[in-house]
């Protein structure tokens, strides 16, 4: 009935009419996708920082409660950045390599930090430091895999460098009830007053214990509960934050030796004034 | 003038043809005697999938039954020019046409909940449903009757999916829509929520039993 020649014509043309709705929906689609993810993204970061926003303040309390964007090396010194000046994004004066922390992509610099490690010729990647209002905080982004997909999160710390004041952590297709929780508020709230290094200042990350904190061989200040049923999505957080932190510990260490460097210098200070 | 007046309610007469009984029992029939889940038993994988929580089934029996309904008007549009050799691969195409618009949509204009149902948005085009009321309706019927048929066995699939997330969600997490509903004190009382609910072969048990409840209250769907 239908003849070959029909056959072919008619799937072309099927193709094409679907190729140029489906190309035109994304076309017309994506600034608005974008806008959400880039929204998503702030309030990501804003939560880890304690502060839930409605999608449509996102921008504004973002560009409110973060100052600085920075971008570390694996050495801990600060490669690029960008300081927010009322809403206005500048680039840092005397930056190597300067790009705005919020518009990198951890996936990306993770990639290449693993392409560095196998060879050392080609160049590292950086990774983004989001710092709080008064420098109150810092927040560093985490990459890492689940069950069935990439897992991600923020995690940010008080200025010691150490004590974790909130942590936000995404998944794309974690089982709903189960690994999905992770996304959860009761499992991110546990992460406030947790801390990454040991009382001898080694660095320890945090771990997600299966059958609850307790069970966890050490100071319980580094563990948090697992989520029952998600075995394998929380053993995913575990080795995220291990993983994303250890490209951070160098950065963090400098910054907890600047602070005990000001803090000597000011109590040398009082000292010095108390004796005169 | 008395011809305008026949015009009128013949047109009258066209939109009453248009509800008719006939009509309206398509829409009506995948509810109960037809129910694509528990009488057809297809599409049980996302019936599984996402119904730990009531909201993401929500959205998911939404998406379904516009892509159900469109799909199976498109393909009753085209069912005179499609050669039947090539039909599945034409009815393929549509339902992942209409499934990739529904999957943007949701990022562009809800990008919350598309994010709850991640890829489960994607795995409508492998739902047995869709495709199984394309190639048994819409190929042979008129474009009308095609898409109330397909409004009816989505809508008929959303049901039994809310169905289910709402009995998991609400002894599995004791929350109904997110919302605690279970008081604090039935919980200081020694009550802990039911985690098989949350896992998926809790799904498929409570399906066996909706199957059952539903065969025992209409005999005739009992095989002999």
């Amino acid at each position: 009935m239908f003849s070959n020649r029909y056959i072919f014509i008619y799937t072309t043309i099927l193709v094409v009419a679907v190729a140029v709705i489906l190309s035109l929906t994304a076309t017309l689609l994506q600034p608005m996708q974008n806008r959400n993810e880039e929204v998503a993204k702030m309030q990501e970061i804003l939560k880890a920082a304690g502060q839930t926003v409605a999608p449509q303040e996102a921008i504004e309390a973002y560009n409110n409660e973060i100052t600085a964007e920075w971008m570390v090396n694996r050495k801990g010194e600060i490669r690029a950045g960008y300081v927010n000046r009322a809403g206005n994004w500048k680039p840092m004066a005397d930056m190597p390599e300067n790009r705005r922390a919020f518009d990198c992509s951890l996936k990306t610099e993770l990639e290449q930090a693993a392409r560095y490690e196998e060879n050392p010729a080609t160049e590292d990647g950086l990774f983004p430091v989001f710092v709080c209002r008064d420098s109150a905080r810092y927040i560093v982004p985490l990459q890492g895999k689940g069950l069935w997909g990439p897992i991600w999160g923020y995690l940010a710390l008080e200025k010691d460098f150490n004590t974790v004041s909130g942590a936000t952590f995404g998944h794309k297709g974690e089982t709903p009830g189960l690994g999905a929780e992770i996304a959860a508020e009761n499992f991110q709230k546990q992460f406030a007053g947790k801390k990454i290094f040991d009382t001898q200042g080694k660095f320890t990350s945090i771990t997600v214990q299966k059958g609850g904190a307790e069970k966890y061989q050490g100071d319980i200040s580094h563990a948090v509960d697992a989520i029952s049923g998600g075995t394998i999505t929380s053993g995913g957080v575990t080795a995220m934050l291990a993983d994303c932190l250890a490209y951070y510990r160098a950065f963090f260490e400098k910054m907890q030796r600047a602070a005990l460097d000001t803090a000597d210098e000011v109590r040398a200070d009082t000292v010095n004034l108390q004796t005169k | 003038m008395s011809q305008e007046k026949e015009r009128l309610e013949n047109k009258g007469g066209g939109w009453k043809e248009w509800f008719s009984a006939k009509n309206m029992k398509l829409l009506t029939r995948p509810f109960g005697a037809d129910n694509p889940i528990t009488v057809q038993v297809l599409g049980i994988c996302s019936a599984l999938a996402v119904t730990a929580k009531m909201q993401p089934a929500l959205v998911m029996a939404i998406s379904v039954v516009v892509v159900t309904g469109f799909a199976n008007l498109i393909i009753s549009l085209l069912r005179n020019t499609i050669p039947p050799r090539i039909r599945i691969i034409v009815q393929l195409t549509v339902i992942a046409t209409l499934v990739i618009l529904v999957d943007q949509t949701l990022k562009a204009v809800a990008y919350e909940v598309s994010r709850q149902l991640s890829v489960f948005v994607g795995l409508i085009i492998t739902n047995c449903i869709v495709m199984g009321r394309l190639e048994a309706f819409a190929m042979a019927n008129k474009p009308w009757p095609s898409f109330l048929d397909g409004v009816g066995n989505g809508a008929g699939y959303g049901l039994i999916l809310i169905i289910v997330a709402f009995i998991r969600e609400f002894f599995g997490s004791g929350t109904v829509f997110g919302y605690k509903v279970i008081p604090p004190s039935f919980y200081e009382a020694g009550y802990t929520d039911n985690g098989l609910f949350i896992l998926p072969p809790m799904a498929l048990i409570v399906l066996g039993v909706i199957i059952w409840i539903h065969r025992s209250m209409n005999r005739n769907l009992i095989e002999k």
